[in-house]
């Protein structure tokens, strides 16, 4: 046995810490709370009202514009078709409205810390060891803060998810605006341009692609959180898989687990061929 | 006419630059300043009066400190001792704000390796100077066709960088700096890459901007016969020091040292030079 002497227990601040929190600035977490709520609530509301037909048309719209191919037009269809035909359809825009909702605050959260470390090497000596520690942490962990602060339901589950599935995307917005040639960056410096307009007219549309490359990374971990999400009240298809095997269904367990494995490789095969769109545009250089 | 004055420029890039500076003042040369500190000196002390309105040449071996001296003018590079002046107002006084605006409007510049916005057409690439003035997109674009057409790439505004050859990027660059329509261009080894028919072509064309608009160009040339033919004055450089500057004539019959002896020996009287 390891000497009691030694021991030492954070158990105690730690929950002292959030109770006061809680006490103290409850008002904060729910302000927060509610409008993200209502956003949840919004995107479902609208991808749930949808005819199926609409959302499939804005999906194959989606594909065209970032391809230009038919084959993956056909195969969004064809997926999309199974998605419908396993019943799922319902379960799968949830899921949908917490992945969309989750992807566009990590988006406002990630690309401006990634810009933010490209322009500061003291805020990136100090943030890259964070989302080390972030990208090695087991899922499971951030439920933790998040129930703390949130209770269950909805709104932890996707501020659970933005925090395991950002750090991707600030690492690649970093690395693609620092990858930036200097050289241009030079030029529109001695053409009078002031940081602003070289951040917006040349630093982020040359880093694009490596952007896109970093949501791409983003969204398919979203996606790898929806399980346990679910375990917190995400609905949808995490909870659908939650269900089957609490109850030893392995069939329901699968055909949700199908439900998540197809819509990552729609999403990931539309946002990686934006990817390659914007890197296509600018040719070899 | 815009004149610049260069006055005691020195400039070491690395972090021991203290020591390294203090070399230099005791008449340390470069190689030696290199092994002791590991900095290299990119300018010696460097002094130089460029006259407005003229097209003023400089010189020197690869590493000598052209692209860090051009650099100086509009503040690319900051220098570890001295100052420049252009206008009589010191360049190393100006804000932000005022650096910028003095950038837009005063000076422009031609890159030794283009430094063109991959991701812009030519003629975006073009108008940038002007756009970042704030001219609108239809104010500007006749402005860039003007240039575009001036340096042979009529038909080519549509086109992106990377479909370019060398030497079609190397007269994109130079369209942006001349669309700038400023008083002073620096220009980076501005037609190395140009083939001799439009490299002969761009020189009159310098000629004539010196002629008729007297703008200040400082150019930079490993090519003599070009400088002879085009310069005013030619400066030479020689491991961030400078070595002579004088009138093409100067430079040629009466050489300060063997150094540029050995630049002007091969060239024995072929060609007139322009400013006689
Ligand atoms: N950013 C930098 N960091 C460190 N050293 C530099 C830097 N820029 C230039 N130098 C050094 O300064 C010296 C002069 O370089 P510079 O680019 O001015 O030469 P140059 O005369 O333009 O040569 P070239 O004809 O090859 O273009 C070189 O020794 C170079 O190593
Ligand atoms: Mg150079």
């Amino acid at each position: 046995m390891f000497p009691e002497a030694f021991h030492i227990s954070i158990r105690g601040p730690i929950n002292d810490f959030v109770q006061s929190l809680v006490v103290n600035y409850g008002f904060v977490f729910k302000a927060i709370s509610q409008t993200l709520l209502q956003a949840i609530l919004f995107v479902e509301w609208i991808l749930r009202g949808l005819p199926w037909w609409a959302v499939f048309l804005v999906f194959l719209a989606l594909a065209w514009a970032a391809s230009k191919k038919v084959s993956l037009v056909v195969t969004v269809a064809v997926m999309l078709f199974v998605v419908g035909a396993l019943g799922l359809w319902d379960l799968t825009m949830q899921t949908l409205a917490l992945m969309l909702i989750a992807s566009l605050i990590s988006v406002a959260i990630g690309v401006p810390m990634g810009i933010w470390l490209a322009k500061s090497e003291l805020m990136r000596r100090i943030t890259l060891p964070v989302l080390d520690v972030m990208q090695t942490m087991p899922s499971f962990v951030y439920l933790i803060p998040a129930i703390m602060l949130f209770g269950l339901g909805k709104v932890p589950a996707v501020l659970a998810t933005i925090i395991y599935a950002v750090p991707p995307l600030i690492r690649l917005t970093d690395l693609g605006i620092r990858q930036v040639d200097g050289e241009v960056v030079e030029a529109a410096t001695a053409f009078g341009g002031s940081p602003t307009q070289i951040l917006f007219g040349v630093e982020l549309p040359l880093a694009t692609p490596t952007i896109m490359a970093g949501l791409n990374q983003t969204i398919m971990m979203a996606l790898s959180m929806v399980v346990v999400a679910s375990m917190i009240g995400a609905r949808g298809l995490g909870e659908q898989v939650l269900n089957g095997i609490q109850t030893l269904d392995v069939g329901k367990g699968l055909e949700a687990g199908l439900g998540i494995v197809i819509l990552a490789i729609v999403l990931d095969r539309i946002t990686q061929g934006f990817g390659q769109m914007s890197r296509k545009e600018r040719g070899n250089d | 006419m815009t004149d610049i004055k260069i006055r005691n420029v020195s400039k070491i890039f690395g972090g021991s630059w203290k020591a390294a500076l203090a070399m230099t003042q005791q008449g340390a040369d470069k190689g030696e300043i290199l092994a002791r500190t590991g900095c290299s000196v990119g300018l010696d002390n460097v002094s130089l009066d460029i006259p407005g309105g003229r097209i003023f040449v400089i010189m020197g071996l690869s590493g000598s400190g052209k692209s860090t001296l051009v650099r100086h003018i509009n503040r690319l590079i900051e220098p570890t001792s001295g100052e420049i002046l252009v206008d009589g107002s010191n360049v190393l006084d100006l804000k932000p704000k005022d650096l910028r605006d003095f950038r837009n409007r005063r000076v422009s510049m031609v890159f030794q390796n283009f430094g063109l916005m991959p991701h812009r057409t030519v003629l975006q690439n073009v108008v940038y100077g002007q756009r970042v003035r704030g001219l609108t997109k239809v104010d500007a674009k006749p402005i860039g066709m003007k240039w575009i057409e001036t340096v042979g790439l009529a038909g080519y505004e549509n086109k992106f960088p990377h479909q370019l050859s060398g030497g079609m990027k190397q007269r994109v660059g130079l369209a942006r700096a001349l669309a700038a329509d400023t008083d002073v261009i620096l220009m980076d080894e501005a037609f190395s890459a140009l083939d001799p028919l439009i490299r002969a072509d761009m020189q009159d064309q310098l000629l004539q901007l010196e002629k008729n608009l007297h703008k200040t160009i400082v150019f930079i040339t490993h090519d003599l016969d070009e400088a002879l033919r085009i310069g005013a004055q030619i400066a030479i450089l020689k491991d961030g020091k400078l070595v002579q500057v004088g009138t093409p004539n100067e430079i040629l019959n009466s050489p300060a040292n063997d150094y540029v002896a050995r630049f002007v020996q091969r060239r024995a009287g072929a060609g007139e030079p322009h400013h006689a």
